[in-house]
């Protein structure tokens, strides 16, 4: 992305834009990925609770796996899991 | 039909302030600015204005208050000095980057240490970098218009920058003075309402205000911050214009006395202007060419104009009511000494610091200035470059 000029940005440092966070891909900061085994889990979403970046995403109240392009691999999904159903794997 | 009120600078500016209504007033009492809440509070008891009044913990909470309601689209004002601007500091900065047009009356007191409740221009001028516009004032009169002057000038579109109407404390803040209040309708129709363009209570365009810059776009902000300070430079002139057909008075950068084949001039600010011209007055009498000019705006810096005034004089003292230590002088005496480098004609310009803590300044003062002008301007050359005037040795 080409870097703008001072006259093309807004203001005050205005992020006049709602939500636009969710462009700012910050997945390649991780060192290591959470790998969840389907069968161990129970859909509890304590993992969506705790998750610091809203990287659980689910579905029809089901965890159905990990927003990749924001999870920054922090692991906190993986200690508070009850079921220990998330495995943090080296990339 | 205009008032004509015996109030203090300080009831001045509240008058001022009740007239233009603010949707909020977030303040922490400090000497010598005090009365100016104070006074207002009694407004908002009366039922007189309908300002949202929040009695912040500190200075910091006042300006920080001031901020997010300023970022919500309200008119927000506060009051402060010395210490309490100090203490604000870091949010005076974030209010000005982020381009919020609060008006605050700043009653001029010295910065500790020693502790001193007293007049001087430390605090103001300490703050001249943070990207806020600088009106001093020489006395109530002045204290009243400006702040009211500095609200159209804050929410300018091309301005969009928080304002300081700087005036003396005590000299000016608690001095009773014959004050012509204008009409209550006058002032509402001059500040009228506050458009906000960006404003966190606009739901149907949602914002974010005061987020992270990294390497890559912090400078980029700033470069917009100088062009606002350039902005407010070009487009000053012509509010002052539309405030001369309201108040009968014209606001320029600098006003001058008595400067017609003047060849000693002094350049002052605020209250020391009003002493100052009793001292040309006394010396226009004896024949010698005294002029004076009086400089209302520090920022942004006129140097055009400031250049255009002295550039005929032949012996010039800057009178700096603050010092920098820099080991090279006083603020407003540096910057006129800059402003100068590129121009034809040089008058002699030397610095006389004087009045710190509130150290009296009079008459004889400052006609002893003018008598070592005489001297500089005979020998062609200054003794001394930065002068300490009222200072015991």
């Amino acid at each position: 992305m080409k870097e703008k000029g001072w006259k093309e940005i807004p203001i005050a440092g205005l992020i006049v834009e709602a939500g636009n966070a969710r462009e700012y891909k910050t997945g390649d900061w991780r060192t290591f990925k959470p790998v969840r085994d389907v069968e161990k889990c129970t859909d509890c979403l304590t993992c969506w609770i705790y998750c610091p970046d809203s990287s659980i995403l689910v579905s029809g109240e089901k965890m159905v796996g990990f927003d990749y392009n924001h999870c920054k691999g922090c692991s906190i999904c993986a200690q508070v899991c009850p079921v220990k159903c998330i495995e943090m794997v080296k990339e | 039909m205009k008032d004509i009120l015996a109030l203090t600078g300080n009831e001045a500016v509240a008058q001022a302030m009740r007239q233009i209504n603010p949707d909020v007033l977030a303040a922490y009492p400090i000497t010598p600015q005090t009365e100016i809440v104070m006074a207002f509070s009694q407004f908002v008891a009366d039922g007189l204005v309908d300002t949202e009044t929040i009695p912040v913990e500190s200075e910091h909470s006042a300006m920080s208050a001031c901020v997010g309601a300023s970022a919500s689209g309200a008119r927000a004002m506060t009051a402060t000095c010395s210490q309490g601007l100090a203490y604000m500091w870091e949010i005076v900065y974030i209010a000005s980057a982020m381009r919020l047009p609060i008006v605050m009356p700043v009653v001029n007191r010295a910065l500790s240490a020693p502790i001193n409740i007293h007049c001087d221009h430390s605090d103001s001028m300490g703050a001249r970098d943070s990207g806020w516009i600088q009106i001093y004032c020489e006395n109530g009169q002045e204290a009243y218009e400006s702040t009211i002057l500095a609200v159209r000038i804050a929410e300018a579109e091309r301005i969009l920058l928080p304002v300081m109407v700087c005036f003396d404390g005590f000299i000016t803040s608690h001095a009773v003075e014959r004050i012509e209040l204008l009409e209550d309708k006058v002032v509402k129709d001059w500040v009228g309402d506050r458009k906000a363009k960006y404003s966190l209570l606009d739901v149907d365009n949602p914002l974010t205000y005061g987020p992270l810059d990294l390497q890559d776009y912090y400078f980029e902000h700033k470069r917009q911050e100088a062009e606002a300070m350039r902005n407010a430079y070009q487009a000053i002139p012509g509010i002052i214009d539309k405030f001369e057909r309201v108040v009968g008075k014209r606001y320029d950068y600098l006003e001058e006395y008595k400067m017609e084949g003047a060849e000693l001039v002094v350049l002052c600010l605020s209250s020391t202007c009003g002493t100052a011209r009793t001292a040309v007055d006394r010396l226009r009498e004896k024949g010698i060419k005294a002029g004076m000019v009086k400089l209302r705006f520090f920022r942004p810096f006129p140097a055009r104009e400031v250049v255009g005034a002295l550039s005929k004089a032949k012996a010039v003292a800057i009178l700096d009511r603050s010092d920098t230590f820099s080991n090279r002088g006083g603020p407003v005496f540096n910057e006129i000494r800059s402003a100068f480098y590129d121009n034809e004609n040089k008058p002699l310009i030397v610095n006389y610091i004087y009045g710190l803590g509130g150290r009296d300044i009079n008459v004889e003062d400052i006609e002893k200035v003018y008598t070592d002008l005489q001297g500089f301007h005979k020998q062609k050359k200054v003794e001394t470059l930065v002068n300490y005037l009222g200072v015991r040795e």
